[in-house]
């Protein structure tokens, strides 16, 4: 019998406070091993048992209590080694043997800053409720007067604009003859005409080779085979030099940030630039952890990361808040926008991104009179992140929805709504409704939308959802291999299944988005700022969006 | 679906022939209201082209409003029409008040003004009648131009045209638009009755406009006097044609492209392509996507029919020489023009603009595609 004093564990965790509890069925197991060589967290571990059974044998049984020791799969009761619920071992598990399970009643919330440090993770925010975007809802149905389009078979030109459009009046045109004709040669910014749902700024580094590759490939697939031109940011970090000198540039937005990773690279690289890039984003802020710079761990820096960064190994790669460079955002949108323009001889536009804010209208208003900037992007709080701080990525930043309204309808106040394109971003496709959160964005006023973490749920079945699960991204340990520098790990994804699959999901987002606009009467152009074809059925949040309110 | 009528004659013409056109193509209006523009005044407004006529509906109390604002603001009345009422029994049109169709004197002030200067202060007094009339609905004001009236009211076309007198006493006119309303908006409102006039230009459309919501919005962000209303969604017709025209100045047929643009692909046909591309990104909001008939009024008196790119909606084009009409139906062009050589008639597909000009000799079809024009001549 132990001591009373040697079962005091009140300074122990046990398994009901962790949020995942593995189930493990002992009499399917083969104990093959393949689960706990495959648990990215070392969660799981071979372990051995002593049970106590009653045996009754030989001619005469009687019962006798024997001790015997087994082997088993145990679960680590360790913070640090917590499962993260990936399920990995359930994916590779022969026999169905094990599944970790979600424990709501989890006291993970209140142990995850051991050692005095704050939780850091990646992923988005934690939270399953539905968001706004999918509460909307498009009730401007074409019925008798105006009777529905054929998706299928209608013409449909979903295409959006990347870049400012000249307001009308301030076209070089002359008349002549009945004739208008171009007036001289006055400066005429540069516009991309493309999808209006881009994949949004995942960099080289925080992506695997394999998740970059496929990505990239599944663009090039889009523009050059299925006619669908998607365009792709490869937030901070460069990107390979093979794909900075070649033709498919021009698919690609090149992002800066406040860390310059990649750029000594880039710059160098412009005299053997086959095409220019589609644009610059001008990264100042992520909705995913606004007021936070980039952060690539140390353990992901490994030697091709290095090299397209121009940094050296193993050194953890923390981007500044804010552009050091500056005094102010307005300061750096004259600046940086002018600079990063002449770059490339203003052929290419242009522009910054913030996170969602209060503040947003103060940045779009500079905007507005900056003749060279060619949009905004505006990353709302349901963004996603390969490291951050937990508190960030949760109680940080400003919502898509009303963010973005607010900014069109001052853009509409100003008469600038078709001159400075609006990007949203941020939970477009969280809980799986990419074309329908889309399109309610556009009908708020966006020209377009990004989506990051929808296109690693979709083409790479990254894991992590809003109930925590997995979110390990920055730790370099991804089970998929999508957020990972390790070979060992990266190599299980196929990065031709990767592009099979981004080709799958924008192909279908197309369809998707026809069959949203088809029955709204709406086929020639983009109905950006059709603000009457949506509602929702919570009054507070239609009258904020200047929606309709139905129920 | 509303039914259109508009008919331009070398001769001075009675409404009542436009409004006998729409009686034909009854089974497509619900006779809730009949709007008339008549523009090219004869008669005894001939002699008087250069002031400006006021146009509007006022209660007794809206009366004085309006007599005492025209005053202090120096206008002067030079010449007074009313439309002779006739109410039998049976009628169901509800009378008002008072029709107005007042002709002004400009202030003494503007004698020496210009133009612009002219059609600014027109505009603003229009805009500041409705104004002051809006919230007691004590005055509606439909228009306030030189050599154009301008009468509206709820009821069936050919009742509201005799309720008005024009058969025994009308106001001629050389080009005429009426418009026979379908109601869709149930609450029935007097603004919401085609044709929409603003500084010389006006348009009746037929369908619905799906993008209505952004175009009003870019139309109002545009600060120009006047883009205000929109009661229904196809005053903004009116208003872009008032902005491709007067405020960027473009040629007429480039009103197609704005509400219309070509493909990418089909611009390169066209010699002003490279125009065409910056003119489709810059005015993206005023794309339309129909459904839609329009036939509008330019401000040296062309009148054109033109249709949204895919849906299209009932139109014909067809006349003599002297005499064309721009119907929904054949049926109303057959009432308006008969004896006209049918092989004649226009029947605007998705790129044509079909013009013509005051005198009605020939029409003009101006096909967007290849940038070209056709005539037809009319003997």
């Amino acid at each position: 019998m132990e001591s009373a004093e040697r079962l005091d564990v009140n300074h122990q965790l046990g398994l009901s406070d962790l949020p995942y509890v593995i189930q493990w069925n002992d009499a399917a197991c083969t104990r093959c091993g393949r689960c706990t060589s495959v648990c990215p967290v070392q969660a799981i571990e071979p372990g051995v048992y002593e049970r106590r059974v009653v045996e009754s044998t030989g001619a005469t049984p009687l019962p006798t209590t024997v001790r015997r020791v087994g082997s088993c799969i145990k679960q680590v009761v360790d913070i640090n080694r917590r499962c993260i619920g990936c399920a990995t071992c359930r994916q590779v598990c022969p026999n169905d043997a094990i599944v970790p399970v979600f424990n709501p009643r989890n006291k993970f919330a209140w142990h995850m800053n051991q050692g005095g440090e704050p939780y850091k993770r990646g992923g988005r925010r934690n939270d399953t409720d539905a968001s706004v975007l999918d509460q909307l809802k498009f009730t401007r149905i074409s019925m008798l007067t105006d009777p529905a389009l054929d998706a299928g078979r209608h013409e449909f030109r979903v295409r959006t604009y990347l870049g400012r459009n000249l307001p009308p009046e301030k076209l070089p045109i002359k008349v002549e003859d009945g004739l208008l004709l171009p007036d001289g040669m006055p400066f005429i910014p540069p516009v991309r005409e493309i999808f209006p749902i881009r994949i949004g700024g995942m960099s080289v580094g925080a992506l695997s080779p394999h998740m970059w590759e496929g990505l990239a490939m599944g663009i090039a697939y889009l523009n050059e085979v299925e006619n669908i031109p998607v365009i792709m940011c490869t937030g901070e970090g460069g990107m390979p030099p093979r794909l900075l000198k070649s033709p498919f540039l021009k698919y690609f937005i090149l992002q800066i940030a406040s860390g310059y990773f990649g750029w000594d690279e880039i710059v160098h690289a412009i005299p053997e630039m086959q095409c220019d890039p589609a644009g610059i984003e001008i990264k100042y802020g992520q909705g995913a952890k606004p007021g936070d710079g980039g952060l690539l761990m140390a353990s992901k820096v490994l030697k091709h990361i290095a090299k397209i960064r121009g940094v050296p190994e193993f050194v953890d790669l923390a981007s500044p808040p804010t552009h050091q460079t500056k005094y102010s955002i307005e300061e750096a949108v004259a600046k940086m926008v002018t600079a990063m323009s002449m770059a490339w001889d203003f052929r290419v536009p242009v522009y910054p991104k913030i996170s969602g804010t209060r503040t947003a209208l103060a940045v779009l208003n500079n905007l507005a009179r900056n003749p060279f900037a060619a949009a905004l992007g505006i990353d709302g709080e349901d963004g996603g992140t390969g490291a951050a701080y937990n508190v960030s990525l949760d109680k940080m930043g400003h919502p898509i929805a009303s963010n973005l309204r607010e900014c069109y309808l001052n853009l509409v106040k100003i008469g600038a709504q078709n001159e400075l394109p609006l990007f949203a971003a941020g939970g477009v496709g969280k809980h799986g409704n990419l074309a329908a959160n889309a399109a309610a964005l556009i009908m708020l006023g966006a020209s377009g939308v990004d989506c990051g973490k929808y296109i690693m749920q979709a083409a790479a079945g990254c894991l992590g959802d809003e109930h925590n699960r997995c979110n390990i991204c920055n730790t370099g340990k991804c089970p998929k291999g999508i957020t990972t520098q390790d070979p060992r790990i990266f190599r299980r994804l196929d990065p031709d299944k990767v592009a099979q699959r981004v080709v799958d999901v924008f192909v279908a987002a197309d369809k998707e988005l026809k069959k949203i606009f088809a029955p709204m009467g709406r086929s020639t152009e983009l109905p950006i700022g059709m603000s009457d074809g949506l509602s929702v059925s919570d009054a507070a949040v239609a009258k904020r969006l200047e929606i309709n309110y139905a129920c | 679906m509303c039914r259109l009528s508009a008919l331009v004659s070398a001769e001075y013409i009675s409404p009542m022939e436009p409004i006998l056109a729409l009686e034909t193509m009854k089974e497509g209006h619900d006779g809730s209201g009949l709007g008339l523009i008549m523009r090219d005044l004869g008669g005894e407004f001939e002699s008087l082209k250069e002031y400006p006529v006021l146009s509007a509906i006022t209660t007794h109390d809206g009366y004085h409003t309006l007599q005492d604002y025209m005053v202090d603001k120096g206008f002067r009345v030079k010449h007074r029409w009313e439309p002779r009422l006739k109410v039998t029994p049976g009628m169901k049109i509800q009378k008002r008040d008072k029709y107005l169709v007042n002709l002004y004197e400009y202030p003494e002030s503007y004698e020496e003004a210009t133009s612009e200067e002219k059609a600014a202060l027109l505009t603003r007094t229009r805009l500041e009648l409705r104004a002051l009339g809006e919230a007691d609905k004590s005055i509606t004001v439909f228009s306030f131009w030189p050599d154009v009236v301008t009468l509206k009211e709820v009821g069936d076309p050919l009742e509201v045209g005799e309720f008005f007198g024009l058969d025994k006493n009308p106001v001629t006119a050389k080009t005429v638009f009426a418009q026979g309303r379908q109601n869709t908006n149930y609450a029935i409102n007097l603004y919401a009755c085609h044709p929409f006039f603003i500084q010389g230009y006006f348009t009746m459309t037929n369908g619905e406009n799906t993008a209505f919501i952004p175009i009003r919005e870019y139309l109002g962000s545009r600060g120009v006097e006047g883009y205000v209303g929109y009661n229904s969604d196809s005053e903004v017709f009116a208003h872009i044609l008032h902005y491709t025209r007067k405020k960027l100045g473009y040629p007429l047929s480039y009103y197609k492209d704005v509400i219309t643009p070509l493909k990418g692909e089909e611009m390169q046909r066209r010699p002003d392509a490279a125009i065409l591309e910056l003119m489709k990104r810059s005015l993206r909001m005023l794309t339309i996507d129909g459904p839609n008939c329009v036939i509008g009024c330019d401000i040296d008196g062309t009148v054109f029919m033109t249709q949204d790119a895919k849906k299209l909606r009932p139109g014909v084009v067809g006349g003599v020489n002297g005499r064309v009409g721009f119907m929904s139906e054949v049926c109303g062009l057959s009432e308006a023009v008969p004896g006209r050589d049918t092989s004649n008639d226009v029947f605007p597909m998705k790129y044509d603009l079909v013009m013509v000009r005051p005198g009605a000799k020939e029409i003009e079809v101006w096909n967007q595609l290849n940038g070209s024009m056709s005539t037809i001549s009319l003997g």
